[in-house]
């Protein structure tokens, strides 16, 4: 693809370098944002474990180790593949750059099928708060909140993952089809890209927070 | 005292005349802003309407030395206030030694009140006049707020937690009590009367609700009949800390932190023990939340207090 | 710079070439799928409106029933249209009022942008609004929820019986409304400034949305946690807020007000960027002290973090986090201070007319000023001991919410109707509607003050008999204030058809929004301008003023 065929920026913009730089600016601003709404959840987790530091860390050891584990390590390798991914994009590397996001997308599959089955082993060990919950010696009352926040902190994150992957999607099956996505115009690739890493960080830290503080 | 001014609500206690005074305060600073603006506003208005023949030469350019100027001026005035408010509250919220403590628990949709010697009343307080009283705060439910105008004080009463208040009304009289933070359907008839009488009649009126068994000893039953006396005792064989005279102490807990042992923290040992320990002890006492109503708990403080007490003046 | 003195509105008018925004298209897709941001706002205008009568409405059945000591609704019911007064007229009406709609329709023209920078986002944040919309809806008419606006638990999480969890994904849903909006604003106004429009020649309206874009960027995925966890704890019943089963109860206050108190700046912050863009348009005026102003902007919005403990100083907090809040409190009014005063020294010197919104900007200056020193006695902590949760709180808020912000957003409204909709309103009417309101206004709530003071508590559906009086002016006033904000709506929908024809710059000021026709065009500017000047560059003395392009206007 001819790199002078740079597509018209929307009515807003001078130039499509100005619709870039903004895409990516918005991207960001809303990354602050996000921050702040994981941010309030991870100071209620750790307000609560110091309230309960030896129910919480009971709790705590009962979250499967291995799944979590291997998450961290599929996200880190999403992470790498999806810069990959962009810098083949601005290359013009179409085939790798597809390549790359192809992976990603895998890699993100992969994490939900290994949380799903982590979901489905603390269903079996009694875990989920009403719907199958069983306090386990040493937890007292204070080990379903534990529990509660697990959920939700791991389940907003996948939530996010999921949308993370509908981009990538979206991307793959439009964008670049269409051939949007040109070395000379790879911002919306970039603002995926962003946005994905944002959500590695997030496990990067939940991961810590929740499966390995207080298991020594 | 403040008769003569129009809509004054009732004075009654001397914590009500501190509150009174900064008030009184701040409305004649705050009149005498809002009437500066008014004022200004007005002349301005006036004076420069359109077509007016003010001259407008000479705008003023720099600006900003007047903006410093009133910057610092109402810091300053801020300032004033804040430091005159803040030891207002220090005072108001630090309870001084009490002639009497009354046990208040909240519940939806009454107010229970329960004197030293055993009588209960509900809705109403009664309470001798010039002496210091203390409350100790609990609720049942949700949150409710204890409010009397008159006294100028409130506490938001919450579940889980045991709040103090304390008053010294200088007025006889009965005055309004008032629940001020929303709990539910009947919240605006959450209210009753605190009536104050003067020392004489406040005995009487003591002796006149009928012999009972002191609050304290009710509690010392209960602490019994849950076997707390199994093992805080002389003469058990678990390893726990006998209760004499710890209210009032600093306790040294295990993880190296010192707590002051208040109400509160009787509270918390006893419906929430596994999230501290007390030094020298193992953690192995039962947790007796929801095994204990919120007036029983109050009874079993009363009672641990009363022996703290006991052991100073056997020894 | 151009220093030909133009005659004004004849060589002014710029040629017809391209149709207005109302007439471009007029089909309904046009005006639903449309990702012009004066449509959008228009398409805001209208839902704010529906939503503020509808708050409006829960009032007047409150002023009704406390009209007599016994009341006249049933307690459950009044409990529930004081909270879904308090949730729509705060998260339905007050808080997208000016932003949505005049920062919609006017940062992109004052910049002098073709559009905002994320049209769709735009778009989609007004259908996230009507959809949050309708869930407050449904639980309005299910019966409404029955806690406050405030959702304390664990009144909400296990008591209250109404439809909380509605009410509480309503609010939830909304926070994503008003996130896609203020994010828009805040990148817009960084890209898309045209050429010369540098930060300190941005006017103050701008800054204004500028700086509660940013609050609510920061403040509202805090109440989206928040509301998150509680519509969960209600839901699933962890105990998350439940002392009996080892929650913590303050927490949900500390993390409700740590977005509410910003959310009140975020009322008020556009409410000043309007007033400053009318005080020196109707003296003729520069505005005294422009970067002091940006400077206040700025700091209340940042200390606006640190103060939210201020509505928990009986709440159970400890005396030195209460005494540290209370300083903070203190502090971030100094910079409303100097706002206040800006404002009054702005008509030193100038050559005022008294125009609806001129009008409505005056009683905006006194009745802040009154909202804002009660609320200095409510940061001062014995007072604040004494009259929380009384009607003194009440009284104060509705001095600023609605005697300053609403007025503030009445003053918008007629201040730019001749430039969305090409139309004059009557003047005469105009007047008269906003001196109805001042008087309304101050009927209304004066006497709360008053009752405050006397221990009337809020939230009760009843009180003893002897403070029938001062309720009985409150209602009467009420009726005054509604008649006052009925009346705009009838005289403003006449001048839609009747209206006397405006062009583009009726009130001879100076931004980029009315160097363009009215209504604007579709794409706004033909060329993007190039800015000169900073605004407000009027001068009395002369009557003359320079537009921010840098053309200057005799008499
Ligand atoms: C737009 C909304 C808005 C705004 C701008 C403000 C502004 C302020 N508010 Fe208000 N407030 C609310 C809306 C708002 N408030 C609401 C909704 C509640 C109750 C919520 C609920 O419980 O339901 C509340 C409650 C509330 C409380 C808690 C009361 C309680 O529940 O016990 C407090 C306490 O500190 C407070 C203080 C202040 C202060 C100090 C300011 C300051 O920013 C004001 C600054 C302005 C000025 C001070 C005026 C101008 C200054 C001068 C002219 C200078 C000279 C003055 C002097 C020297 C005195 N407010
Ligand atoms: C944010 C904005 C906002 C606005 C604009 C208003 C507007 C009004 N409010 Fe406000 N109010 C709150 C926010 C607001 N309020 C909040 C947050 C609370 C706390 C809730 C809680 O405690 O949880 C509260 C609580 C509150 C109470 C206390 C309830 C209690 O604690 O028991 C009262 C009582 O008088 C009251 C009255 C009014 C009145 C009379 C108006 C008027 O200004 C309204 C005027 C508008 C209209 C009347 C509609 C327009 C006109 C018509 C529809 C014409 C037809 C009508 C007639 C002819 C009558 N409000
Ligand atoms: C199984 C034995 C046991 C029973 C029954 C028991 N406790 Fe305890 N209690 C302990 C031990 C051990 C400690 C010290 C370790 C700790 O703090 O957990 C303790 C600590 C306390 C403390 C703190 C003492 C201090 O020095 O600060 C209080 C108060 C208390 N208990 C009250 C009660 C009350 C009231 C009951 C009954 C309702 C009760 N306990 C029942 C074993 C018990
Ligand atoms: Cu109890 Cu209101
Ligand atoms: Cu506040």
């Amino acid at each position: 693809m001819p790199d002078s065929a740079l597509p018209r920026p929307e009515i807003q913009f001078a130039t499509i370098a100005q619709q870039g730089d903004t895409a990516e600016l918005g991207i960001w601003a809303f990354l602050i944002n996000e921050t702040i709404f994981f941010g309030a959840l991870i100071f209620t987790y750790f307000l609560y474990r110091n309230f309960y530091p030896h129910e919480f860390a009971v709790a705590a050891k009962d979250t499967v180790l291995w799944c979590g584990t291997l998450n961290f390590l599929i996200l880190i390798t999403s992470s790498l593949t999806m810069v990959l991914s962009i810098n083949a994009a601005a290359q013009g590397e179409r085939k790798a750059m597809i390549l790359w996001l192809v992976i990603t997308c895998a890699l993100g599959f992969a994490f939900l099928l290994v949380k799903g089955y982590e979901y489905y082993l603390d269903f079996l060990h009694k875990s989920v708060p009403i719907v199958a919950y069983e306090i386990k010696p040493g937890e007292g009352n204070a080990g379903i909140l534990f529990w509660a926040f697990y959920w939700v902190a791991t389940g907003l994150h996948a939530i996010h993952l999921m949308a993370g992957i509908g981009l990538v999607l979206y991307m793959l099956l439009w964008r670049i089809r269409r051939g949007l996505i040109t070395p000379a115009y790879y911002a919306p690739l970039e603002v995926v890209g962003i946005y994905w890493s944002f959500v590695d960080v997030v496990w990067l830290f939940l991961f810590p927070c929740i499966y390995l503080v207080g298991r020594s | 005292m403040y008769r003569w001014i129009p809509f004054w609500p009732d004075t009654a206690a001397v914590n009500a005349i501190a509150v009174n005074n900064i008030y009184i305060a701040e409305l004649a600073l705050s009149s005498l802003i809002t009437l500066t603006v008014a004022f200004m506003l007005l002349t301005f208005s006036i004076r420069y309407r359109r077509g007016s023949t003010a001259s407008r030469a000479n705008l003023v350019q720099k600006t900003w030395h007047f903006e410093v100027g009133w910057t610092t001026a109402t810091l300053g005035l801020f300032l004033i206030l804040f430091v005159y408010g803040a030891s207002m509250y220090i005072w108001l919220y630090n309870p001084p030694p009490a002639d009497e403590e009354i046990y208040v628990v909240g519940k939806r949709w009454m107010w229970k009140a329960e004197h030293p010697g055993g009588q209960r009343e509900i809705d109403a307080l009664h309470v001798p006049i010039d002496k210091t009283i203390r409350l100790v705060l609990a609720s049942e439910d949700v949150i409710h707020s204890f409010f009397v105008p008159a006294f100028r004080i409130k506490h938001d009463v919450v579940p889980g937690a045991l709040e103090t208040i304390w008053f010294k009304a200088n007025k006889t009289g009965t005055f309004r009590l008032a629940c001020t933070q929303f709990c539910g359907l009947q919240h605006a008839t959450m209210a009753g009367e605190v009536v104050v009488m003067s020392g004489p009649d406040y005995a009487r009126w003591l002796g006149d609700q009928g012999v009972r068994e002191s609050f304290a000893e009710q509690g010392s039953e209960l602490f019994r009949a849950h076997g707390c006396s199994g093992c805080h005792s002389e003469n058990s064989t678990v390893h726990a800390p006998l209760l004499d005279g710890v209210y009032g102490t600093f306790v040294h807990m295990q993880d190296g932190s010192v707590r002051f042992a208040d109400e509160a923290y009787l509270r918390d040992c006893i419906v929430n023990p596994r999230s501290f320990t007390v030094a020298g002890y193992p953690p192995v006492m039962p947790d007796y939340a929801g095994q204990l109503g919120e007036d029983e708990l109050l009874k079993v403080i009363a009672y641990i207090k009363s022996i703290g007490s006991k052991r100073e003046t056997g020894r | 710079m151009s220093v030909t003195t133009v005659e004004r509105a004849s060589a002014d008018e710029p040629p017809e070439t391209e149709p207005s925004y109302l007439t471009a298209e007029n089909t309904i897709s046009s005006w639903l799928l449309t990702r012009d941001h004066k449509r959008i706002a228009l398409l805001f205008f209208a839902s704010i409106t529906f939503f503020f009568f509808v708050g409006g409405m829960a009032a007047t059945l409150m002023r009704l029933n406390l009209a007599t000591p016994e009341g006249l609704l049933q307690p459950s019911v009044y409990n529930r249209m004081f909270t879904m007064h308090g949730i729509i007229m705060v998260w339905f009406f007050l808080i997208p009022s000016i932003p949505t709609t005049f920062g919609n329709f006017f940062i992109p023209l004052m910049i002098g942008a073709r559009d905002l920078a994320f049209p769709r986002v735009n778009l989609g944040s007004w259908y996230v609004f009507n959809l949050s919309g309708l869930v407050v809806l449904y639980s309005l008419v299910m019966g409404g929820a029955d806690t406050g606006w405030t959702f304390y638990t664990p009144l909400s999480t296990s008591f209250a019986n109404g439809y909380v969890f509605a009410a509480a994904m309503a609010v939830f849903i909304n926070g994503f409304s008003s996130i896609m909006t203020s994010l828009n604003f805040v990148v817009t106004i960084h890209r898309l400034r045209a050429p010369g429009m540098t930060w300190m020649r941005l006017p103050l309206f701008v800054w204004g949305i500028y700086s509660v874009s940013v609050v609510m960027l920061t403040a509202t995925p805090v109440l989206t946690m928040d509301t998150f966890l509680l519509a969960v704890e209600r839901f699933v019943g962890t105990g998350l807020f439940d002392p009996a089963h080892g929650g913590d109860v303050l927490l949900w206050q500390h993390m409700f007000w740590f977005y509410s108190h910003p959310a009140v700046y975020i009322m008020i912050l556009p409410a000043m960027g309007v007033i400053s863009e009318i005080i020196p348009c109707y003296a003729r005026r520069p505005i005294f002290g422009y970067a002091g102003m940006v400077i206040a902007l700025m700091a209340i919005a940042i200390l606006s973090f640190f103060v939210w403990a201020h509505h928990m100083f009986v709440a159970g907090i400890s005396i030195y986090s209460a005494v540290f809040f209370s300083l903070m409190t203190f502090f971030v009014a100094v910079p409303s201070a100097i706002k206040v005063f800006n404002w009054t020294v702005s008509l030193h010197k100038g050559s005022i007319s008294f125009d609806a919104p001129m009008l409505y900007a005056l009683g905006f200056v006194l009745l802040f000023t009154v909202g804002g020193v009660t609320g200095l006695m409510l940061a001062t902590l014995p007072v604040d001991v004494d009259v929380h949760g009384t009607y003194f709180v009440i009284a104060h808020f509705h001095y600023i919410m609605v005697g300053a912000t609403v007025s503030a957003y009445f003053a918008a409204l007629h201040y730019w109707w001749p430039k969305i909709t090409g139309r004059y309103y009557p003047e005469g009417w105009a007047r008269f509607s906003a001196i109805l309101t001042y008087v309304g206004f101050n009927f209304t709530f004066f006497p709360q003050f008053i009752l405050g003071y006397l221990g009337m508590a809020r939230r009760s559906y009843t009180y003893p008999a002897d403070w029938q009086s001062w309720n009985l002016l409150s209602s009467a006033g009420a009726s005054i204030l509604a008649v006052a904000y009925a009346l705009p709506l009838l005289y403003l929908g006449w001048s839609l058809i009747w209206g006397r024809k405006a062009g583009p710059n009726p009130w001879r000021a100076t931004g980029l929004e009315w160097a363009i026709a009215s209504p604007p065009p579709e794409h706004n500017f033909e060329r993007t301008p190039t800015v000169t000047l900073e605004p407000y560059s009027y001068d009395p003395e002369h009557g003359s003023f320079v537009t921010q392009e840098g053309r200057s206007h005799a008499r």
